[in-house]
């Protein structure tokens, strides 16, 4: 231990995507010594599988459009548990975030004069949701996220950011005050293990879809942050709240954007009907996502799905023509053909609700600040740790993420966390050493791993994990079957604990990466199942058959779940917007 | 059932590199390379293998498939297996760190030779610099690259100077900037490239285009680069 290898920042990025990015761009800018751990080349990261766009009022597809449009728009999509401060400063702030990217040389789709091409997405609306459909993401075509990452990438080449690329975080060191003062991290190439110590530490770890068996996300979406942040005792909020998204490619998992929604498609059942209208007679197929993913599967469950077994339903394109598509949509014609096998220039694609986005995770404040709750209830920063993207929870998406919101998330927050540190590290950051007993405890799961005899393979247990979220834990929840899910994973949790990693070499091993990303989906799923099951009531992508009702008495709050106690407790949702008074709650209809 | 022969190396046990040949139960069906070489690292952990979003647009999983260069995820087996063997070796023309796994540092140093961002140092204005459509088209096959090596690693001229010679990618990135109305440094990033190497090592092979899994065409923003260096120079 003694002679263990140590790094030292100013600030760590754990995290390769748009916001770890976004947050290393203004940090190394500020002339900070910062570095990004990734366990990804950067532009692998699962920001690059985004596509239809960043949504936000730059008033290009309409010069009246308006910054607080959108502020009510998310809130609504939240289902009222998204904190109002937070999204305020995010739709206020966000043309700026949005102005920057492209003048790093983001290549945006333009309008005939030469703007920004926004789209059409769910949820969207002008006038307070009074004056109809909103054209609101801005878009790259369909390959936003890619340029997106790209551009931030570029940008941080620019200002000589420090990646370590290929590294992998594996656990938080916390000094004797119970700040972090860093991570342990492993060199994927060469094995080596290293105390990387910073002032700060940012987790962008990004989602966890892969607790799912059926998800868009990408194999390395595995709730690292999360994994971590609960082994180093820390809470996490609203972790119930997973959106699935209506367009998964049947099959294959694959995302096919709300953008071909927003530029003119639509749904149908078995019976060419376009069953939308019956759910969501205004919105139609631009409802919130958890409305359209409920639709989908209520049509699929009253035998009206598609194909030989009836289990998906049908997504058209073919009467928006083959220019519109190409221009518009030229890389979910590449996609559907390769994993549909349908070209939908002249057939629908088949589609299915899929595991997409994690709304919970680290609760922070709009500072990117990681918090925690003490025991008379109130918010406690947890010094040196601090959160944004998917891994966090600010929180801007509430019970169900908006399409477009998260892209913007992102830059915003990432800016934020940014912006913020180095404020922090210009007016000095003073947190004691870790002790070698500190760095040890950080280092006892890897040991674990390490050491481990016997024990079975990463994959079943893998396979079997995400069996039991998909079947216990979906679009559709009812207590009696999640606490048969808990169960399940009550048994799950000693063989996942005891995995076997028989091959102990050093170099590029990613069967003892895969057994480590193994922990980090266990936790993330465990906590799911617990908030899950403890959340009594139905609201935003949290659905319950036996608490079908939005229970705002009782749970218009965020969940917290801790993980020492594994027990649920409650925060209050913030509602203090500075530029107006709240939106209150309402029913939410499209 | 399907046999496999996959290149191994692991340099913590083996002297040398081998080929190792499996047996997979596919079904019958048309699935990807990706799903074989997932389905065999359960049976087999040890195999190396980058993935991540298993849909062709991260640009981890190149790999030369059946003797050319591709993406393993969007590579079905019905284009890739002849006499029901496939074979799958690392992409050539890198060292080898592992199994399928490549150090890509060339690759890398290449792009970042060519300066891979917009400069443009007139005062930005309070919303985005405007660009029409037509400009904005000038994009469209260049910026889509995913920097998965597949072309770099076709080219004989980058086998022969990886050092020296940019590649097919670093090429077509150094158009993608070179063509945006936004970018302002036109003349500095071509006095970058004009020397005999960086550009000139193209002889115009095409492997690049012929393996390119997202359909761009290196060897055209190349001939691009070559004119607008001629006419500089003239």
């Amino acid at each position: 231990m003694a002679n263990m290898k140590t790094m030292s920042f100013d600030a760590v990025i754990v995290g390769g995507g748009g916001s770890g990015m976004r947050a290393a761009l203004q940090l190394a800018e500020s002339g900070y010594k910062t570095a990004v751990i990734t366990k990804v080349f950067p532009t692998r990261s699962h920001t690059v599988s985004a596509q239809g766009g960043i949504t936000c009022a730059i008033a290009s597809d309409d010069p009246n459009d308006q910054w607080q449009w959108h502020m009510y728009d998310t809130i609504k999509g939240s289902d009222y548990i998204g904190d109002q401060e937070a999204i305020e400063y995010m739709c206020q702030t966000g043309p700026e975030a949005i102005f920057e990217l492209e003048h790093m040389g983001l290549p945006f789709s333009r309008t005939a004069e030469g703007r920004i091409y926004q789209r059409p997405f769910g949820g969207q609306s002008k006038d307070f949701g009074k004056g109809g459909q909103a054209a609101r993401t801005c878009a790259a075509a369909d390959r936003t996220g890619h340029a997106l990452l790209h551009t931030l990438y570029q940008g941080n080449l620019k200002s000589k950011t420090t990646f370590l690329n290929e590294w992998y975080a594996v656990d938080i060191v916390k000094n004797e005050d119970n700040a972090v003062v860093g991570v342990v991290a492993i060199d994927i190439e060469t094995g080596e293990t290293v105390f990387v110590k910073s002032k700060a530490t940012v987790f962008a770890t990004g989602g966890a879809g892969r607790i799912y068996a059926s998800t868009t996300n990408a194999h390395i979406c595995t709730g690292d942050g999360v994994g971590m942040a609960l082994r180093a005792g820390f809470p996490v909020q609203d972790i119930e709240m997973w959106q699935f998204h209506p367009t998964g490619i049947h099959g294959a998992g694959t995302l096919v954007t709300e953008g071909c929604r927003g530029e003119g498609g639509y749904l149908i059942n078995k019976d060419g009907e376009r069953f939308m209208e019956r759910y969501a007679p205004n919105a139609k197929d631009l409802a919130g996502r958890d409305v359209v993913a409920r639709s989908m599967v209520l049509e699929i469950l009253e035998g009206r799905g598609c194909g030989p077994d009836g289990d998906h339903v049908y997504l058209k394109l073919d009467h928006l023509g083959e220019e519109t598509l190409n221009a518009k949509l030229p890389g979910i014609l590449e996609l559907s053909r390769t994993f549909a096998h349908a070209d939908p220039i002249v057939e629908p694609i088949p589609v299915v609700p899929t595991c997409h986005y994690m709304m919970g995770g680290i609760p922070t404040n709009v500072d990117g600040q990681a918090l925690t709750i003490d025991k008379e209830g109130n918010d406690q920063v947890i010094e040196g740790f601090y959160a944004c993207g998917e891994a966090a929870c600010v929180s801007v998406h509430g019970a169900n993420r908006l399409g477009g919101n998260s892209l913007l998330d992102l830059v915003v927050f990432g800016r934020a966390s940014g912006m913020f540190i180095e404020k922090q590290l210009r007016e000095g950051i003073n947190l004691k050493e870790a002790s070698e007993a500190d760095i040890e405890r950080a280092m006892s799961g890897l040991n674990r791993i390490n050491n481990s005899e016997g024990g079975e393979k990463a994959s079943v247990l893998r396979a079997e994990l995400q069996t039991i979220m998909q079947n216990y834990f979906g679009v559709f929840r009812r207590g009696d079957f999640m606490q048969q899910g808990i169960e399940k994973l009550n048994e799950l949790r000693p063989r996942i604990e005891n995995v076997a990693l028989e091959d102990k070499s050093n170099a590029f091993n990613t069967a003892r990466i895969e057994a480590l990303e193994l922990q980090n989906l266990f936790a993330t799923a465990e906590a799911t199942a617990i908030a899950a099951e403890g959340r009594t009531e139905s609201r935003g992508a949290h659905a319950r058959e036996d608490f079908q009702e939005r229970d705002d008495e009782n749970w218009l709050c965020h969940s917290v779940y801790f993980p020492e106690s594994k027990t649920i407790g409650k925060r209050g949702v913030n509602f203090n917007l500075k530029t107006r008074e709240a939106f209150e709650p309402q029913i939410r209809t499209y | 059932m399907l046999n496999v022969s996959i290149y191994r190396y692991n340099p913590d046990v083996d002297a040398e590199p081998y080929m190792q040949d499996y047996k997979v139960d596919t079904q019958g069906k048309d699935v990807m390379v990706l799903d074989v070489l997932e389905k065999l690292k359960t049976e087999d952990p040890t195999l190396s293998f980058r993935r991540s979003c298993r849909e062709g647009v991260c640009g981890s999983d190149g790999v030369n498939i059946s003797g050319k260069n591709g993406l393993a995820c969007i590579t079905p087996l019905s284009s890739a297996v002849k006499g029901n063997k496939l074979v799958i070796r690392p992409l050539p023309g890198l060292p080898v760190i592992r199994d399928l796994v490549i150090d890509m540092t060339q690759f890398y140093a290449q792009y970042e030779k060519i300066q891979p961002y917009m400069i443009n140092n007139t005062p930005a204005p309070a919303i985005e610099r405007l660009q029409s459509p037509e400009e904005r088209a000038k994009l469209d096959g260049l910026y889509e690259c995913i920097l998965c090596a597949c072309c770099s690693t076709a080219c004989p001229s980058f086998w022969w100077n990886p050092e020296k010679f940019i590649g097919p990618s670093g090429l077509l990135q150094a158009y993608r900037f070179l063509a945006d109305s936004r970018d302002t440094a036109t003349e500095e990033r071509l006095a970058n490239l004009d020397d005999p190497f960086s550009v000139f090592r193209c002889h115009g092979i095409m492997n690049c285009v012929q393996v390119c899994p997202k359909g761009l065409n290196p060897t055209k923003a190349i001939g691009h680069i070559r004119n607008m260096l001629i006419r500089s120079a003239t």
